[in-house]
């Protein structure tokens, strides 16, 4: 049996070819990248339809959620992960957030002239496997190149849509005084890891980013009956930031114990050594949950049993305030605010 | 963490607080300097006020080198960068200090200037060495604890024969911001600040040791505790201190003796000799002109001076009018007195030093104190 | 001022190096600052020297200063 000859295109060189300005002028060369490369991996019915956008089946019952995501993180591979799979948990996770299940994800590449192939290759391969687990397909995608040096290897946005059904739905808006606070692990290891391996410290650590899709968490611990008012994953500026603004959203204060709070000891580590705060480090596969006080027990046991809950804590309560202070009592036994953060948490001397 | 947790037990704290109360006279007022940014920073982030008597009151000091640091040093740095084309390096702490022209380090970044945030003055001399075809300058910055390590850098450098190595000396010294708090008129003749008597420095001390202090507590009757950075340190120190003043001592006593003794490092002392002079008057932010209060590069490491390298006048830059940064320093007003403080002046639109360093009394009160106003 | 922390030398490298462990965290930091440090001994590191050897025996009596009730006519603390 002949096997029939591809028109004499020459197979993408993945192990020393660059992206190039044709990969992105939508003609051969960008159809080969998406063919070899995306559809390859990424590989599913919807992407297989081969049209501009994919036709998905209309929800039955619920309202639908949207989020969207840009990811820029440097360095594009980290310690437990590369800005592949960190694409694709971010948006699950925000899908997920909203109290909705996450069904598609669409992914948008922008490449810099030069970039490694062999490197797009284990991002796409990544974000493959992190779909594939994660049981989310993405569906459509685009690819853009720019010049080399108006970019900084790749730039990913993805964007998800899930479903909520009526009744399910959660908002910032929803938390109440008396409500019982938790998170789903330990605080700083994703901001850490990358942190540690940023050239100009050199740090050796065994930091490694927590990155994770975090839906299948939020599937039980809503089996579990908790009343839960609120779920938000803090990413960027940390638990600190997402309490904070929470806190404004709901128009409530917040009492949390630092005693309770689960941070990793070589996080501390690396925090003592550059001088910055845990509280104000970047997770990816945690959440924070607000939920009636009654209910904080069960809603613990729901996340400890599960396996990106095992260090869940109740680390706090929600009080009236005219303010919206988000404070802690120290470990100290004295009371601090945790304030909002001024800039990006900077590493520093003094 | 080893000789870190210990020094953060809440257990302990419980029963030094206890202690504390019982030797403070309640008929007196009792009201410490701690002069160091680090012990503002480890009393606000901990919360001690909150364990201390009533009538015993911290007064923030000077001592946080970002704070003093004119606006003109850091114009200076932006300058090379954007001007002169050096790659300039910085620690994390400069970046954001807002200079002249609505600039500031970060700012200069972001219109091309090679700014790097670097760890340590060795990663310095790494990108020089690196980079023969590059001029690097070092933006040197700090107080005794931070200036051997630039020594060293330079050195260094000349041990390499680097072409293209630079510092941009602003190192200053502790004693004299102490000496200029002591004389001013506030404390010396109107009695208007009452100090009773000084934290000393932690970090500085290990470099120095506790002797430069005996010339303050004799000169001016002020009882001296160096303190390590811990919360525990620091409530210790208060309490030698209340003691002391219960007594009618003024002498210097060292509560981090696990790191600090009474003749200091004297490896680094004569490394810090051996690069650097002092220099006659330098410019403090908020604490105006003082004198013998710096260091500059000596002769014979020259090449290593990025002011004798690079054209680079020194230009004054005054504070706005209603910063009451200068006080703040001296311990004559508290960040709420400032009309400025938390409207026009935050963490976000720092207008004043205090604001700038997350030690600063006024980002210290902002980030961690504010409520207590409310 | 003057973030630094103790940390243990772990192994001795060249240049007169050494790699310091805080807590499973590693650092390469310069020793030029000091003498007489060897694998084991803590030291505080600041912007990657080490400053000074920290002693042990002192850090042991000063936490016990911690937890002495104390009296106003209290045993004399360390006097410099």
């Amino acid at each position: 049996m002949t096997q029939t000859r591809k028109n004499y295109v020459r197979p993408l060189d993945l192990k020393h070819g660059q992206v190039d300005m044709a990969h992105g002028s939508g003609g051969r060369a960008m159809a080969q990248l998406i063919e070899e490369l995306f559809a390859k991996h990424l590989g599913n019915e919807y992407l297989a339809q081969g049209d501009d956008g994919a036709l998905l089946p209309a929800p039955g019952q619920g309202r639908l959620v949207m989020a969207t995501d840009c990811h820029v993180v440097s360095p594009l591979f980290f310690p437990g992960g590369d800005i592949g799979c960190l694409s694709v948990h971010g948006t699950i996770n925000d899908v997920a957030m909203m109290g909705a299940i996450p069904l598609y994800l669409a992914a948008g590449f922008i490449l810099e002239e030069g970039f490694k192939l062999a490197d797009l290759a284990r991002i796409v391969r990544s974000m493959a496997a992190a779909a594939k687990e994660a049981g989310v397909p993405i569906v459509t995608g685009d690819t853009k190149v720019v010049e080399r040096g108006k970019g900084d290897g790749v730039f990913i946005t993805t964007t998800g849509i899930g479903v909520v059904a009526p009744g399910n739905e959660l908002s910032g808006r929803c938390a109440q005084a008396g409500d019982a606070i938790l998170v789903s692990g330990t605080l700083g290891d994703h901001g850490m890891a990358i942190m540690a391996v940023r050239e100009s410290l050199g740090f050796e650590s065994p930091i490694i980013s927590d990155t994770a899709a975090l839906h299948s968490l939020i599937a039980a611990m809503r089996a579990s009956g908790a009343d839960i008012h609120v779920l938000r994953d803090p990413t960027r500026g940390g638990l600190a930031t997402t309490l904070n603004e929470i806190a404004g959203q709901s128009q409530v204060g917040m009492m949390l114990q630092e005693k309770a709070l689960p941070v990793n000891p070589a996080v501390n580590a690396a925090c003592e050594f550059l001088g910055l705060d845990p509280l104000y480090v970047a997770n990816e596969g945690k959440l924070v949950a607000i939920c009636a006080a009654a209910d904080a027990e069960k809603l613990l046991a729901a996340m400890r049993a599960h396996p990106l809950g095992t260090n869940a804590a109740i680390i706090g309560s929600v009080h009236a305030d005219d303010h919206h202070f988000v404070q802690m009592t120290t470990g100290f036994g004295g009371k601090r605010i945790v304030d909002w953060l001024s800039g990006e948490q900077l590493p520093r001397i003094c | 963490m080893k000789y870190i947790d210990e020094f953060r037990d809440g257990e302990v704290a419980v029963g030094l607080a206890e202690a504390i109360r019982r030797e403070a006279r309640p008929a007196r007022r009792y009201h410490f300097m701690e002069f160091c940014g680090g012990h503002t920073h480890a009393i606000s982030r901990y919360g001690v006020s909150d364990l201390l008597p009533d009538n015993v009151k911290m007064i923030h000091g000077p001592g946080c080198p970002v704070c003093v640091l004119p606006i003109g040093r850091v114009d200076q740095a932006i300058r090379l960068a954007l001007e002169q084309g050096v790659t300039l390096c910085t620690y994390g702490d400069c970046l954001r200090v807002p200079a002249s022209d609505g600039l500031s380090l970060l700012k200069a970044k972001a219109r091309g200037g090679d700014i790097r945030m670097v760890y340590s003055s060795a990663d310095a001399v790494a990108l020089a060495q690196k980079h023969p075809d590059k001029q690097v300058v070092f933006f040197a910055i700090g107080f005794e604890t931070t200036t051997p390590p630039t020594a060293v850098a330079i050195k260094q450098a000349a041990a390499l024969g680097l072409k293209n190595f630079s510092v941009l000396c602003c190192h200053v010294l502790t004693p004299s911001a102490i000496s200029s708090i002591l004389e001013s008129p506030e404390v010396r003749q109107w009695g208007t600040v009452p100090l009773d008597g000084f934290i000393g420095p932690a970090h500085v001390s290990t470099i120095i040791g506790s002797r430069p202090y005996e010339f303050f507590a004799e000169e001016y009757r002020k009882p001296v505790v160096i303190a390590g950075f811990e919360p525990l340190d620091v409530m210790q120190a208060i309490r030698m201190l209340i003691r002391q003043v219960n007594e009618g001592r003024a002498e210097v006593e060292n509560e981090f003796s696990r790191a600090v003794d009474r003749n200091g490092n004297l490896k680094a002392q004569a490394l810090v000799g051996e690069v650097f002079e002092m220099r006659k008057h330098f410019e403090w932010r908020g604490l105006n002109v003082l004198p013998y209060s710096a260091l500059r590069i000596r002769r014979q490491f020259a090449e290593f001076d990025a002011e004798k390298r690079f054209p680079l006048d020194y230009r004054p830059v005054p504070d706005h009018k209603a910063c009451e940064c200068g006080a703040i320093l001296r311990g004559v007003r508290r960040p709420q007195d400032c009309k400025l403080f938390g409207s026009v002046c935050t963490p976000e639109n720092p207008v004043g030093s205090c604001m700038v360093s997350s030690e600063g009394a006024c980002a210290a009160h902002y980030t961690y104190g504010r409520y207590k106003d409310v | 001022m003057c973030l630094a922390i103790p940390a243990q030398i772990v192994e001795m490298r060249d240049n007169d190096n050494a790699l310091v462990d805080l807590a499973g965290v590693r650092k390469e930091i310069s020793l030029a600052l000091v003498s007489d440090v060897a694998v084991g001994d803590y030291v505080i590191v600041h912007v990657g020297y080490a400053l000074n050897k920290l002693d042990p025996e002192e850090a042991a009596k000063t936490l016990a200063l911690f937890a002495e009730l104390g009296q106003l006519n209290d045993d004399t603390p360390t006097v410099h």
